[in-house]
């Protein structure tokens, strides 16, 4: 703030509250007795308007909003560039509010960090903490209870696509995950058919039964000489592979839904899947917290 | 002295003058300096202006009101800064016209949500929001991603934005947007605009 809007602040701040206590004087200074007997002269059907003071208590009133503008810019920024006898701000109160906060959370957090993981979760206290942390950040896609939603990994169910592993678990939350299969209809075949063949294929890995049904399995056998190009990252035994992100196909758990109408959609268009990187949202300690929540999650069960 | 206050009383123009003084007080003080502050006048360095797919995502998050429900302004308080991310700058809205704060929460804030969430999860959540977040009371928005973005007055929108409002787009970035519009955003949907603006929302402003 420059010097001269300072000083016009200052000046109207200070003209104003001359203004108001002038205001007041003027209008007070009229002695009772002059006023009983004088009116504004103002007759309407015989009735008089007389000219009474202010009443004391109104006036007390008046005079204490003047006191109190007074204290109050002497105490808290208001006039121009004067910071007040406080000191205070709104960015220096949230500062405070945060510092006191952290004063008291960080030796827990702290204390949590050096703990590792794998024994971490096993503390009930960690996991009501972690189900702060996870409700406010994770659950939005994966739900309150972790159980997931279509395209968005369920969490307790011991099946991962990066890996289960507690140092996996900390760089998903730290660098996000960028899932990505592109539609594999052109190299598959191309044709309606056999994106139909190849999806009854995807599900008679998890559901073998599918193969008593001659019909079906025809289909089914037509389809597996292609799956040559989905074993790039699936891998040959259709068991995924956690370094791409790549699910099993075998385990009948399926990210997208497991219909036949899901994985065609899925073959023909492609799937993405995006996990946001929270090493600029959280502190370390606490992406410590939630790797211990998630991992424990599905060491319940 | 005693009546002076009725040559105010009765006199209805003097009045008019003497209220209009005291009221115009306020705002002299409070607004007008405002005008000539750098934190109110001067972008953030790591602003950027809209692209042309973000400006109509933008228009279409006023037509669709969600300002009525949904506030851009994370207040400097512990409890919002925890849930949201750093809290706002006045020069994060230097370029905004007209400025998207709302007044009321009954959604959460979005000053901080580019980035959060995937594109696929706001397409989702746009569509039916009860598919991720299952005790949300937002209504869907489903026709957006049947409803092309009507490009008619985008050109128009951007020259608007540059010359009335002293955004600073080049001649040159607005043929380049004016290219994309014409290339690859001509099938976009109204659902790629909107999700485009909310993926930018608080771009500015990175960190915890």
């Amino acid at each position: 703030m420059t010097d001269f809007w300072s000083w016009y602040i200052i000046a109207l701040t200070v003209l104003m509250l001359v203004g108001c206590a002038g205001l007041l004087v003027w209008n007070r200074s009229i002695s009772p007795e002059e006023a009983s007997k004088k009116t504004t002269g103002h007759v309407f059907d015989g009735i008089e308007e007389k000219n009474t003071p202010l009443p004391r208590w109104w006036l007390g009133l008046f005079i204490l909003t003047l006191v109190f503008a007074v204290v109050y810019l002497a105490l808290y920024p208001g006039l121009g560039k004067y910071p007040g006898l406080l000191g205070w701000t709104q960015e220096g109160q949230w500062q405070e509010e945060v510092d006191f906060v952290h004063k008291q959370t960080q030796p827990i957090f702290e204390q949590y960090a050096r703990v590792p993981v794998e024994e971490l979760w096993q503390h009930q206290e960690v996991m009501e903490v972690g189900a702060r942390l996870f409700a406010n950040n994770c659950a939005t896609c994966h739900g309150g209870n972790a159980n997931g939603a279509r395209g968005y990994p369920n969490l307790t169910d011991n099946d991962w696509l990066y890996g289960g592993e507690p140092e996996a678990i900390r760089t998903s939350l730290v660098n996000g995950r960028r899932g990505m299969m592109p539609p594999m209809i052109a190299a598959i075949g191309g044709t309606d058919e056999a994106a139909r063949d190849m999806a009854l294929y995807v599900q008679s890995l998890s559901r073998p039964a599918l193969r008593d049904d001659p019909a079906k399995l025809e289909a089914i056998e037509r389809a597996a000489p292609r799956f040559m190009v989905c074993a790039a990252c699936h891998g040959a035994d259709a068991t995924g592979n956690q370094m791409l992100g790549a699910p099993n196909l075998t385990d009948d758990i399926w990210l997208y839904g497991g219909s036949l109408a899901d994985i065609e959609e899925g073959l023909k268009k492609g799937r993405g899947g995006v996990m946001p990187a929270f090493d600029e949202l959280l502190s370390a300690e606490r992406i410590h917290v939630l790797t211990a929540y998630v991992y424990g999650l599905s060491q319940q069960k | 002295m005693s009546n002076a206050h009725e040559k105010v009383e009765k006199n209805v123009g003097l009045m008019i003058v003497l209220v209009l003084i005291v009221v115009s007080f306020a705002g002299l003080a409070q607004i007008v300096p405002l005008f000539w502050q750098k934190a109110t006048t001067q972008p953030l360095k790591t602003l950027r202006t809209y692209t042309a797919l973000e400006l109509e995502g933008r228009d279409v998050y006023i037509r669709e009101g969600c300002h009525v429900c949904h506030t851009q302004m994370v207040r400097p308080l512990r409890a919002e800064t925890e849930r949201y991310g750093p809290y706002s700058v006045a020069g994060e809205d230097v370029w905004e016209h007209p400025f998207l704060w709302g007044s009321k929460r009954t959604g959460p804030d979005l000053a901080r949500v580019g980035g959060r969430y995937s594109d696929d999860w706001h397409r989702v959540h746009l569509r039916n929001p009860r598919d991720v977040v299952p005790e949300s009371n937002m209504p869907g928005y489903p026709w957006l991603a049947k409803t092309p973005v009507n490009w008619k007055h985008t050109e128009r929108k951007l020259g608007v934005f540059q010359k009335a409002f002293g955004i600073p787009y080049s001649d040159e970035q607005i043929a380049e947007q004016m290219e994309k519009v014409r290339g690859e955003w001509s099938e976009s949907t109204e659902e790629d605009a909107l999700v485009a603006y909310l993926q930018q929302l608080g771009h500015a402003m990175t960190g915890r």
